[in-house]
């Protein structure tokens, strides 16, 4: 965080989306004209005063759908994401200080998780498990965790060698004191690019879920769910249909590339580290 | 079946079997002959031969089997029915016609025994031909405890079935019943050889099978030696599986396939103003309902009852949910075409007075609680809040309830006194009527019970004479229509689009989607 | 998806992509490490093996019931129970299974009692096929533009491409898919839009007809690979060697070709197999766009019946998939980077 490298127009035009993102998914009672799933004209009209950027399958407008969808999608994907993070840094962290056979245990299960492909698991375990907010989640974050926890182990392991982690181990520090308070600092810079990374990643894959129906369910809608419904009109050169699959992929881009602005300081870390 | 099995229809096949013995003369005379109704003939266009047909369908699974027993979806119905014959057929008349049979009757006055006469000299794709025994066979196949099969509700009244000569079958209920034979018309009662393995695809059907992928593709070729001679057009069908309705209308549009099915209303005006596309309609195959309780307050009253359905404003539901596809329903589940449909019944239309009326006459009771999810019917969540916004207008407040769509026939059907759902429409008047308003019936959603009803129906069930029996559904849709707790606001159609080249079309009321799901043979491609 | 590919992380290094713990061999042959790498695979597959067989059995349904539906008596769900095999305790069906398993045999399907191998086999097949024709394309590609844009590194040559590919990984897939059928097949009729290949299919026609689908996966997974070929060259290309060799007036493409491409094979091998597993593992969404009839579909249709050996062997079979990708390309990459073969 603390040294982040100069903002170039890319990073700029990155955290401005993002940004909006996030704005349009804070202030979306205020943001939308409509309610929701309030149908305002006919099915996928053209857009007008009224519904800003045409209707939807059924005649709703789109652009609040659009609007209230930012808000469904980025509270999965941040939840997912933030649960994710929690997991897989304690735990990467935690075999990183720990080594020995905490280390092999942890990172040998952690292989296992990662030897099952992610959309397979997905879908065997949504489709046989209730359909709520809280499952989809919850599989989210684990999927990401087993990746979380591999990046931040090796983060943790390169800095656990160095004299400082050292000097603390000496001094008698626990291992929680540790990796709150020498590993926790020196590793956020790259932490956070992994974050925005993971985060694009979630919002692609919970968009897959909608897609295939095993993600958020109606009436709520994400971006997903939102090309799900419209995607009948993408035959028909619907505009509508264009907006919701572009949207995400604008975010996506957005996010993506804020993470590699960040990454212009860690490259240099890590290839440091790839060739020691 | 819509009022057949009567004496007039008893004998109907006796005439089209003179016309077949005569059929060597007619065909040359007419492109085919006169010979089954709703052939392909029936209408204007002469058939083509020849061509590979390909129907790009919904709802195929990787775990789909050849077994009828097995079918539960349009995929397998229609690949089903390429294969396999039934000893009945439904007509596009909505009526019973022999199909293995020649001819069919009661044996007793009581309809409890029925007698079913083979057609001779038809074979299977084996070449072994068919016999009483191999009816009795396929019947049985669904019979039994062990049984899994989707059509052993449909035989659970039979009590013996017994090849009572070589072309000749008797079959024994436990009770009387004037529309047995349209069990048989069932999409699981195919017939294959005595003894064989239904899985291996042989029956009488206009095409053998070539090759089955379970929730790929089946490739059938032409039958040569089908029994049905002005039907089976084509030389070869293709059944893809295309779970996707994009991908499906993607491949019409690219002319890949000929036909698909399910093609959603809001799509259908786009659909049908391209150029070289038909839509396929079925009409009034499924109705959308509101069932209330009535016995649970305050559903349990009669005014309140007519209170609602009074307040839904129907005409509203049909433009928003089906953009004007389908047809209204009059709280009577016997859909129009149905030939017992009591035509005299006034369409009830949406009256706020009436239904301000009734609600203060029922004591202006609080508390109505709509429960819905998608999954009652489609649009379900919308057409309640369209249904509580009408309602308001009259003073009544409808509380609308979102439950979740899992779990929602465990536990919210049946169980909460209001709510939505839907049926496929049966074919015959008794199916539907006993299937959900007889008191004992499992899925009696509006837990109606009235022994007159019930007495009623049963002698409707055993009643040959075809215009008390008339008066006896006349009198049982009445009472529906003013007292009973199902409210009926939609009944809707099957949409499905084919390319223009495809000819011989025809709806089967009741018979499901594509032709009673026979499309396969009774297409022709022109060229 | 262009998701999990991008997921697994564009930037992050390659302890963060492979499954296998990465290489921490202390000299030795290269013969013995990977005979270690081939085992440590396999003892991976088994333990695999182990959380499928564990997880489809607390899969929450009962097969028996839920093949029943309305018709499940005690007596029959008993009598169906029995049949499959389900009164034997979990222990003993899972050393059964297993056994069969590894002679090929998964036993059959419980909803349509298909030999589950011979089902499989077509469908794996027509996935692998895929699989290769989008990796024959995009593994080139990728790794061509990768080098232009280090050749051309801060130009708008790179610019261009650095655009064009990360809008390619952020298109979700299903999107891309759809996009192409209204340009290619609704609009235009060039292509067909539906894949539905079969044996009988001349190999030409069945090229054409999976050109769609393949476009697709292309589009996925060009961009993870050409970002991590041009992270991973500028990497090298940062390193002492490289400069002394500019400094001997080298020409430029050819330090890229002869020096920074061999050390900087290492991760792209790594990032292609990930990219190529996913290939195979992650095409779901393409088959039911384009009705391809592979694995995925295969999966999802049996997972909603609660077909448990189907589900057991089609895990099985995309965990050895994934495994086996990964495995060849450590080895790969213990083949061409002799830093790693003799490590610290």
């Amino acid at each position: 965080m603390r040294n982040l490298p100069p903002l170039t127009p890319m990073a700029l035009i990155g955290l401005a989306g993002v940004a909006a993102f996030i704005v349009l998914a804070a202030f979306a009672p205020w943001l939308a004209p409509h309610p929701v799933s309030e149908v305002v004209g006919g099915v996928w009209d053209v857009p007008s005063a009224d519904a800003l950027l045409g209707t939807d399958n059924i005649g709703r407008d789109l652009f609040s759908r659009l609007v209230w969808g930012a808000r469904v999608t980025f509270t999965i994907a941040a939840l997912a994401t933030a649960i994710a993070f929690l997991i897989g840094v304690s735990l990467g962290f935690y075999a990183a200080v720990r080594r020995g056979w905490v280390d092999q245990v942890l990172s040998r299960l952690n292989d296992l998780m990662m030897a099952i492909p992610t959309l397979i698991f997905a879908l065997v375990v949504l489709a046989v498990l209730p359909k709520n907010m809280v499952v989809l989640v919850l599989v989210m974050a684990t999927l990401e965790a087993t990746r979380v926890f591999r990046v931040s182990r090796a983060i943790a392991a390169d800095l656990v060698g160095l004299d400082y982690v050292e000097v603390a181990r000496l001094r008698g520090e626990s291992w929680r004191w540790i990796m709150v308070r020498e590993i926790l600092p020196n590793a956020l810079s790259p932490l956070l690019a992994e974050l925005g990374l993971r985060f694009a990643f979630a919002i692609l894959f919970l968009s897959t879920l909608s897609f295939l129906g095993l993600g958020v369910q109606p009436p709520i809608a994400d971006w997903g769910s939102l090309v799900k419904e419209n995607k009948d009109g993408l035959l028909f050169g619907v505009f509508a249909a264009l907006i919701p699959g572009a949207a995400i992929a604008v975010l996506v881009i957005c996010v993506n590339l804020v993470v590699d602005w960040m990454l212009q300081k860690t490259t240099s870390l890590k290839g440091a580290r790839r060739n020691g | 079946m819509p009022g057949s099995p009567t004496l007039s229809n008893i004998l109907q096949p006796t005439r089209r079997q003179f016309l077949q013995n005569a059929g060597l003369m007619t065909t040359a005379l007419s492109a085919g002959g006169v010979l089954l109704p709703g052939s392909a003939n029936a209408q204007a266009a002469a058939p083509t031969k020849g061509g590979h047909l390909i129907l790009g369908l919904d709802t195929a699974s990787s775990s789909d089997r050849l077994d009828p027993a097995f079918y539960t979806e349009a995929y397998m119905y229609t690949v089903g029915f390429q294969l396999f014959n039934t000893v009945l057929e439904l007509g596009p008349d909505g009526k019973l016609f022999g199909a293995l049979a020649e001819s069919w009757e009661a044996a007793t006055p009581d309809a409890s025994k029925w007698v079913f006469k083979l057609k001779k000299g038809i074979q299977f794709h084996n070449g072994k031909e068919l016999v009483a025994q191999d009816v009795v066979y396929s019947l049985n196949h669904h019979r039994g405890e062990n049984s899994n099969s989707g059509g052993k509700g449909q035989l659970l009244a039979v009590t013996d079935i017994k090849a009572t000569d070589t072309h000749e079958v008797t079959v024994t209920l436990s009770a009387g019943n004037a529309d047995f034979p349209a069990a048989l018309v069932d999409y699981h009662m195919g017939i294959g050889p005595d003894g064989s393995d239904f899985d291996k695809g042989v029956g009488t059907g206009a095409f053998i099978l070539e090759d089955f992928q379970p929730g790929v593709r089946a490739l059938t070729k032409r039958n040569p030696n089908y029994w049905a001679s002005d039907r089976a057009h084509v030389d070869s069908v293709e059944t893809i599986a295309m779970s996707d309705a994009t991908a499906r209308m993607a491949a019409l549009l690219s002319g890949q396939v000929h036909v698909i099915n399910r093609v959603e209303p809001r799509t259908l005006d786009r659909l049908s103003s391209r150029p070289g596309i038909q839509i396929l309609r079925s009409q009034e195959n499924t109705m959308f309902c509101f069932p209330m309780r009535v016995d649970a307050a305050p559903y349990d009253n009669v005014d309140l009852r007519l209170a609602l359905k009074y307040a839904i404003d129907r005409e509203e539901l049909q433009k928003s949910l089906l953009v004007g596809t389908g047809a209204i329903g009059n709280d009577n589940p016997i859909a129009s075409w149905n030939p017992y449909f009591a035509k005299d019944i006034p369409l009830r239309a949406y009256d706020a007075d009436k239904a301000a009326f009734h609600f203060k006459k029922a004591g202006s009771p609080g508390g109505i609680q709509l429960s819905v999810s998608d999954n009652g019917f489609p649009g379900s969540v919308d057409a309640a809040q369209l249904f509580q916004a009408s309602a308001a207008k009259s003073g009544i407040t409808i509380d609308v309830e979102r439950v979740p769509s899992d779990g929602y026939w465990d536990e919210v059907w049946l169980k909460k006194p209001f709510v939505a759902s839907n049926w496929s429409v049966r074919p015959t008047a008794d199916a539907m009527l006993s299937l959900i308003f007889q008191s004992d019936a499992p899925w009696n959603e509006t837990a109606w019970r009235d022994p007159a009803f019930d007495k009623l129906l049963a002698d409707a069930r055993v009643e040959l004479d075809e215009t008390k029996r008339k008066q006896i559904y006349h009198d049982l849709q009445v009472k529906l229509v003013d007292e009973g707790g199902e409210l009926i606001p939609l009944f809707v159609d099957n949409l499905a689009a084919a390319s223009d080249k495809v000819g011989g079309y025809v709806p089967v009321p009741g018979g499901g989607d594509l032709s009673g799901y026979r499309l396969a043979e009774r297409a022709w491609l022109n060229a | 998806m262009g998701g999990p590919p991008l997921a697994d992380g564009i930037d992050t290094d390659i302890r963060a992509i492979s499954p296998l713990p990465v290489q921490k061999a202390g000299g030795g042959s290269v013969w013995l490490l990977l005979v270690k790498r081939l085992l440590l695979g396999l003892l991976l597959l088994w333990a695999v093996s182990l959380v499928i067989f564990a997880g489809t059995q607390i899969l929450p349904g009962d097969v028996a019931t839920s093949m029943l539906g309305q018709q499940a008596t005690p007596e029959a769900v008993a009598s169906i129970r029995k049949e499959l095999g389900l009164e034997q305790p979990a222990p003993v069906r899972y050393v059964k299974w297993l056994g069969a398993a590894i002679g090929g045999d998964f036993g059959r399907s419980y909803s349509n009692r298909q030999d589950i191998a011979k089902s499989i086999a077509p469908r794996l097949k027509n996935t692998l096929l895929l699989a290769a024709m989008a990796a024959v394309i995009a593994v080139p590609l990728a790794i061509l533009l990768g080098i232009l844009s280090v050749l051309y590194n801060g130009t708008w040559i790179d610019r261009t491409i650095g655009l064009v590919t990360l809008s390619a990984i952020s298109l979700p897939e299903f999107f891309a898919g759809y996009l192409l059928i209204a340009y290619f097949s609704v609009a235009h009729f060039w292509l067909p839009s539906s894949a539905t290949v079969s044996d009988a299919m001349p190999i030409g026609q069945r090229l054409v007809v999976m050109l769609l689908p393949c476009l697709t996966l292309v589009l996925a997974v060009l961009g993870h690979m050409m970002r991590m070929t041009r992270a991973a060259l500028l990497n090298v290309m940062a390193s002492p060697y490289i400069e002394t060799a500019l400094l001997k007036g080298l020409p430029w493409w050819r330090i890229v070709w002869k020096h920074a491409l061999p050390n900087a094979l290492s991760p792209i091998v790594n990032v292609v197999a990930l990219n190529l597993a996913y290939l195979i593992v992650g095409v779901v969404v393409v088959e039911v766009i384009f009705v391809y009839p592979g694995m995925g579909q295969y999966l999802v249709d049996h997972v909603a019946k609660r077909d448990v050996p189907v589900v057991q062997a089609a895990g099985l079979v995309f965990a050895a998939v994934y495994i086996l990708l990964n495995i060849l390309a450590d080895m790969v990459s213990v083949l061409t980077n002799p830093r790693l073969r003799h490590s610290r």
